[in-house]
């Protein structure tokens, strides 16, 4: 799997944060989207797949590996 | 065409569970999840009342959120043959991008999930204070008065730099101004009062500034004085009487359910599903969220015509069994993530991720300090806020063994 964030759409809703702690967090001055690793690990999948369909924004994209 | 809605939004919820959405909306989703609706002033618009089609439009940038395009859904006299007032600058929630992704960006950092985290040990304090003054004078309490009012306000209160003391000013004022029979000429006076109460606190935080949001705002000199005063308003509102009656409401509704109450006592873990799940559930955005079609769109087939306004309807959305297996049962062990009680879109709730530690601290102790917490009144003597623009309870009479 490989992540991408579109910082410039991101609204700060924060909603991967919550979802993907391990994966997404938040930039400390404004608030939109920090990528931590753009490829989790295994067990992050189901978690990183919730965070993209929760975003508010479509700010993240999964790219699920074949 | 047949005229789904021919008058109005419905506000009341007469199926005799209070924490129901309209039973006509429920009706419609069945049938006609887009439905034409007549609006008080004659406007010929729409209602959503489906899920993933209401989620669509609200990431829809064809849909504007500008305050002045808009159409009153509810058949109150304040509205009767009067234009809206035009939007003050500042108000980024009546906007559209890019003006409104440039207000928003300057209070993103200050409600990430982090910052609100940071908050939990001061939220916990709070709410153990007033437990404690309601342990201390004995039972009966009113639970909106005593803890689901005061939680929220004195939280946001405190990351403003909003002197707790001058409450009063704004918790009589806002509700006024959120009761839709009120008259205009009163609701525009108590607007008139908090506006004036909001601009002097403004000039105090220009004058003194102090180590909050604020003073924050203030000084780093993005933001006029018009403008400030519109983002105190904003974040003093939403942040005080959305929580508030969802700590209520969400309250009544486990008294209701003592199932639910039960496994919510005894689970630890279940505290964050049961928020997402009372929020589903309860929905307290009485009349959902508005936009308004910026040029002609076909959605689900049907051609809505630029300069429409829909009405989606959250409360009845959150409810929708496509998304959610049987909808009206409230069920804490379900995963009830997106639902849209906090919206969707670039409006998403700013502040949700305050409302949900504060939710999550506020249920928690409060039935872990009232374990035989109980009403004291039957529950439909309980009075519902079917005329305020945020649903919820006026009082919630409580009881325990002491």
């Amino acid at each position: 799997m490989r992540v991408e964030v579109d910082t410039d759409r991101c609204c700060g809703a924060g909603m991967c944060a919550l979802t993907a702690p391990a994966v997404f967090d938040q930039d400390e001055q404004a608030g939109t989207v920090l990528l931590l690793t753009p490829e989790p690990v295994a067990s992050e999948f189901a978690a990183v797949r919730e965070a993209a369909q929760l975003c508010p924004a479509a700010a993240i994209t999964v790219e699920e590996s074949s | 065409m047949t005229i789904s809605l021919p008058n109005a939004l419905p506000t009341t919820r007469p199926t005799g569970c209070p924490f129901d959405p309209p039973a006509e909306l429920g009706r419609l989703r069945e049938t006609e999840p887009v439905a034409r609706m007549r609006y008080p002033d004659g406007h010929l618009g729409w209602v959503v009342t489906g899920h993933a089609l209401a989620r669509q439009i609200l990431a829809d940038p064809r849909f504007s959120s500008r305050g002045e395009l808009r159409h009153v859904p509810i058949d109150v006299d304040r509205f009767k043959g009067k234009a809206l007032p035009p939007v003050p600058r500042g108000m980024f929630i009546q906007m559209d991008p890019p003006e409104h992704t440039h207000y928003r960006r300057l209070l993103t950092g200050q409600f990430t999930v982090r910052r609100m985290n940071q908050l939990i040990p001061r939220i916990e304090q709070i709410a153990e204070e007033h437990l404690d003054a309601m342990a201390r004078k004995g039972p009966p309490a009113e639970l909106v008065h005593d803890y689901a009012l005061a939680i929220p306000s004195l939280v946001i209160c405190e990351l403003l730099g909003v002197p707790y003391a001058e409450r009063a000013v704004f918790h009589e004022r806002t509700k006024l101004m959120l009761n839709l029979e009120r008259g205009d000429e009163e609701v525009m006076a108590a607007f008139g009062e908090i506006m004036a109460y909001l601009g002097e606190l403004i000039e105090r935080k220009r004058a003194e500034p102090a180590d909050d949001l604020l003073s924050g705002l203030v000084t780093g000199g993005e933001l006029d004085h018009e403008e400030l005063v519109s983002f105190a308003l904003l974040l003093l509102t939403a942040g005080h009487e959305t929580t508030a009656n969802m700590l209520a409401l969400g309250a009544f509704a486990l008294l209701e359910n003592p199932d639910q109450l039960k496994a919510f006592t005894g689970d630890p873990e279940l505290v964050e599903p049961a928020v997402e799940e009372l929020l589903r559930y309860l929905t307290i955005t009485h009349f959902g969220l508005q936009r308004i079609a910026l040029e002609d769109v076909e959605i689900a087939g049907i051609a809505i015509a630029k300069g429409e306004c829909l009405q989606l309807h959250t409360p009845a959305a959150n409810r929708d069994p496509a998304k959610f297996p049987h909808p009206d049962q409230l069920d804490l062990g379900r995963h009830a993530s997106g639902h849209l009680a906090f919206g969707h879109g670039v409006h998403q709730c700013l502040g949700q991720q305050l409302a949900r530690v504060e939710m999550r601290i506020g249920y928690r102790k409060l039935f872990q300090r009232f374990p035989t917490l109980r009403l004291a009144v039957p529950a439909d003597e309980v009075p519902m806020r079917t005329k305020m623009g945020i649903y919820g309870v006026h009082s919630l009479p409580v009881t325990w063994e002491s």
